[in-house]
């Protein structure tokens, strides 16, 4: 005998009532029971991020919570980030500065980078690095997600708007600086 | 403006940045099932039991079969080809009598959801009689390891391979310098687990499979010759991948598991593989024991070359067959000059994951231990690590190189480079002298920083073919089919800079489908850093065929002469009177089957090509590095 129960649950500001096993996570409910595919698991166990949303306006690991955790609660995916078939800036940053490559962990990045931008507009790289080291990724080595979640803030807040102009990289390149003096506190 | 080689916006961004795409455990199918494979917990047993009566009555569970029940199915072929007979040593699609490693799939469950195919799986009984383990590849091959398989034992091949005279080169040495080096086991780990979806229409005799990718075309056939159905009576279909990084896409077990139950229960099946399984059941790689020997004359030249590999492949013999430890040997000598050279590899089997490809199989490995072999070498014999590369980097008056040796059926031979000229540049432009002094200072002061450089020969480009289609539509939209496949590498935008380029249309408008056997039936997939090299010279020759087909058309429709004619923005116009021109579009309503035979022409705005190349490429790098390791935490 299942054990069930009626929870109501909004996501992207579409209000859902569905009928959930108390054991099913809310990545599965969001993905197998009501079509939200976007968000991803890629570990089931917490480590790597993919399958974050936004409960009540905070990052969350869908894996990691039950659906009826959810109930009653306003859940925001990555389909809700883009209106009306434009994307928002975050997503043309993420694009722009090849801040993916496969894309499959892509939508939980989107949804922490998010989560993170509204509570610090103009972030430092070293925070930056902090925040984005939550999720994995296996394609970019990261740099680019960096450059994007940079990029969208200086887009948002007032200091950088220049380097939204400069999207090719211009960081990139050896130089004559040595890898010890380059590498953040976060690498990597 | 070319489009190859300008940075443009990738096709893939825009769906994948919206959550809308299409990866294999999106596809739901109406009255689906999932399947939940229960893996060996134990490396070395015999299975004297399987009950699954329990896990069969269980509500909602559709279906459990264990190795007795699939017994009379093939083991796993071998992708690729090789001389060595491994028919022995090939995993079964469950195990019988046997386990061989944690993670053997020993049964499968079918239920209505994957939750209830979990419970199902742990319902299933099976008593295990432990047996003595072989995890080494040096012990294995010996009498007294416990034995896989009793009849054949634990050695799978050994290979050779080499030029010249390594006794002689060795007999006038000056210097031998030997090293050992053991590379540990990888595995790729791309962040979308494996998956598949089958769905199978009884009234048609029809599978339709979701999932596969890599090498969509081979996995038909096998599954086409494991399940004794026509080819054309197997459908794969596109998805989006996770990443491949060259275990994704293989012939694994649940590639024929998912379809056969699909037909047998007459419903479709999916399978996700958990992040758990994955560790555990997904190709492992690497695992290798390297015994190199060097021979230097009195002016720290190369005379010869001695490598012995021992590779632990894991329980089984898979996909790629010997292939890790053949590109290993054959890439061993690297970019140097070496005038003699013998490899040997003895192919083990032990009680762990079997091993496929990872990233670079067997240059992660050669390089690896030949560059540290130079840096040895360069220790004992005191000269500078850069200088006793550089008088032993072939020259590019010495191009093109034959090696003298073969692989993956192809002969080696260097076809250009500047090798010195290279090393050079990376010097210079990293400040790499800089890089050293500073590390000296701080060694000086008690910090751990040392600098390190590996010089790396790649291979890219092989063969034997790739297959491209390009269509026009009368609505004047392009579609282009690649033989290629994705594993989340961005193939379809490379495929649509290429194809733009020769119909003179913006690429983000052209729609790449790779991964489909019903719309192109031939093809040889994504693996080898072949796709680009390959499956985009098979495109450009496609879509060029298709933009002269527009102009021989388009010329008959004008009654002007091709030459007069020009393709420019989707339209071919009469040069110098662009009032007279026509749209792409118009141009393919004109190929209708009926005008078209009037004209001699096959039907249907749209060519096929075929690119066919015996040989591989070599690109080659330079890698530096300036390191400090953390005395407190060894990072």
């Amino acid at each position: 005998m299942k054990d069930t129960h009626t929870i109501e649950i909004t996501v992207n500001g579409r209000v859902h009532e569905i009928e959930v096993e108390s054991r099913r996570t809310l990545a599965d409910v969001l993905r197998h029971d009501l079509a939200y595919t976007g968000t991803h698991l890629g570990c089931e166990h917490g480590i790597c991020g993919a399958c974050t949303v936004m409960l009540d306006g905070l990052p969350a690991r869908s894996c990691l919570l039950f659906g009826v955790q959810a109930d009653g609660c306003e859940v925001e995916t990555v389909e809700g980030l883009e209106s009306d078939g434009q994307l928002n800036p975050l997503q043309e940053a993420f694009s722009a500065h090849h801040g993916l490559q496969c894309g499959f962990c892509t939508p939980g990045f989107l949804m922490l980078a998010t989560a993170f931008l509204r509570e610090v507009s103009n972030p430092t790289d070293e925070e930056i690095r902090e925040a984005m080291s939550s999720n994995l990724c296996r394609c970019t080595g990261y740099q680019g997600i960096i450059d994007a979640v940079r990029a969208a803030a200086g887009r948002n807040g007032a200091a950088a708007v220049e380097e939204m102009a400069a999207p090719e990289g211009s960081r990139s390149g050896v130089g004559s600086v040595s890898p010890l003096r380059d590498a953040g506190g976060h690498g990597q | 403006m070319s489009n190859v080689g300008r940075r443009i916006g990738r096709l893939e961004d825009r769906r994948l940045l919206r959550g809308l795409g299409h990866f294999v455990d999106d596809v739901e199918r109406p009255g689906q099932l999932w399947m939940r494979v229960l893996r060996s917990p134990l490396a070395h047993a015999r299975i004297l039991d399987v009950r699954a009566d329990a896990a069969r009555s269980l509500s909602g569970v559709e279906a459990v079969l264990t190795g007795e029940d699939l017994a009379h199915v093939r083991p796993i072929p071998v992708r690729t080809r090789s001389e060595h007979r491994l028919d022995d040593f090939l995993q079964p699609v469950l195990a019988t009598g046997r386990v061989r490693y944690v993670g053997e799939p020993v049964a499968v469950a079918l239920a209505e959801d994957a939750y209830l195919a979990e419970d199902a799986a742990e319902l299933i009984e099976v008593e295990y009689e432990e047996l003595p383990v072989t995890l080494d590849a040096r012990g294995a091959i010996e009498s007294d390891a416990p034995q896989l398989r009793e009849e054949v034992g634990n050695k799978a091949a050994t290979l050779s391979m080499g030029f010249g005279d390594v006794e002689e080169a060795f007999q006038n040495a000056a210097h031998v310098v030997e090293v050992e080096v053991k590379i540990g086991r990888h595995s790729a780990v791309p962040l979308e687990t494996r998956g598949l979806v089958a769905e199978y229409d009884r009234g048609s005799d029809h599978l339709t499979i979701w999932g596969s990718t890599k090498v969509p075309h081979f996995n038909r056939r096998v599954l086409s010759q494991m399940l004794d159905m026509p080819l054309s009576r197997i459908s794969m279909k596109k998805s989006d991948a996770g990443g491949g990084f060259g275990v994704r896409g293989e012939f694994y077990p649940e590639d024929f598991l998912v379809p056969y139950l699909a037909r047998k229960t007459g419903r479709p099946v999916k399978w996700t593989e958990d992040r758990q399984e994955n560790l555990v059941a997904t190709n492992h790689s690497r695992e290798q024991r390297h015994r190199l020997q060097a021979a230097f004359d009195e002016g720290h030249r190369l005379l010869g070359l001695r490598a012995e590999v021992r590779q632990d492949n894991g329980a089984y013999i898979r996909t790629h067959g010997v292939i890790v430890p053949d590109l290993t040997l054959a890439m061993m000598p690297g970019p140097y000059r070496i005038p003699a050279y013998e490899g040997t590899a003895h192919v083990a089997l032990t009680n762990k994951t079997p091993c496929g490809t990872y990233r670079a199989p067997g240059r992660y490995e050669s390089t690896f231990s030949r560059e540290h072999l130079l840096d040895v070498a360069a220790a004992e014999l005191g000269v500078d690590r850069i200088d006793l590369r550089r008088i032993n980097l072939l020259s590019s008056s010495e191009m093109p190189h034959e090696r003298g040796l073969s692989t993956l059926s192809t002969d080696v031979v260097l076809d250009a480079g500047d090798y010195e000229g290279l090393l050079d540049k990376a010097l210079a432009s990293s400040g790499f002298e800089d890089w050293q002094k500073e590390a000296r200072e701080l060694r000086a002061r008690g910090r751990l920083v040392g600098t390190g450089i590996g010089y790396f020969l790649e291979k890219s480009g092989l063969g034997p073919y790739e297959e491209a289609t390009v269509e026009v539509d009368p609505t004047g939209s392009v579609r282009v089919l690649t033989g290629g496949a994705s594993l989340g590498q961005g193939i379809e935008t490379v495929m649509a800079q290429i194809a733009a380029d020769q119909l003179c249309v913006p690429p983000e408008a052209i729609e790449v489908v790779h991964t489909d056997t019903d719309l192109l039936p031939d093809g040889v997939g994504s693996w080898a850093s072949r796709s680009t090299v390959v499956g985009g010279s098979a495109m450009m020759l496609a879509a060029k065929a298709t933009a002269e087909k527009a102009l021989r058309v388009a010329a008959d429709m004008l009654e002007a002469s091709v030459g007069d004619l020009r393709l420019e923005s989707s339209r071919v116009a009469v040069v110098g009177s662009p009032d007279r021109s026509l749209s792409l579009g118009e141009i393919a309503a004109a190929c209708d089957p009926q005008s078209s035979a009037r004209r001699g022409e096959a039907p249907g705005l749209s060519a096929r090509r075929t690119f066919s190349v015996d040989h591989m490429t070599y690109p080659y790098g330079v890698h530096l590095a300036q390191v400090e390791v953390d005395p407190g935490t060894g990072g």
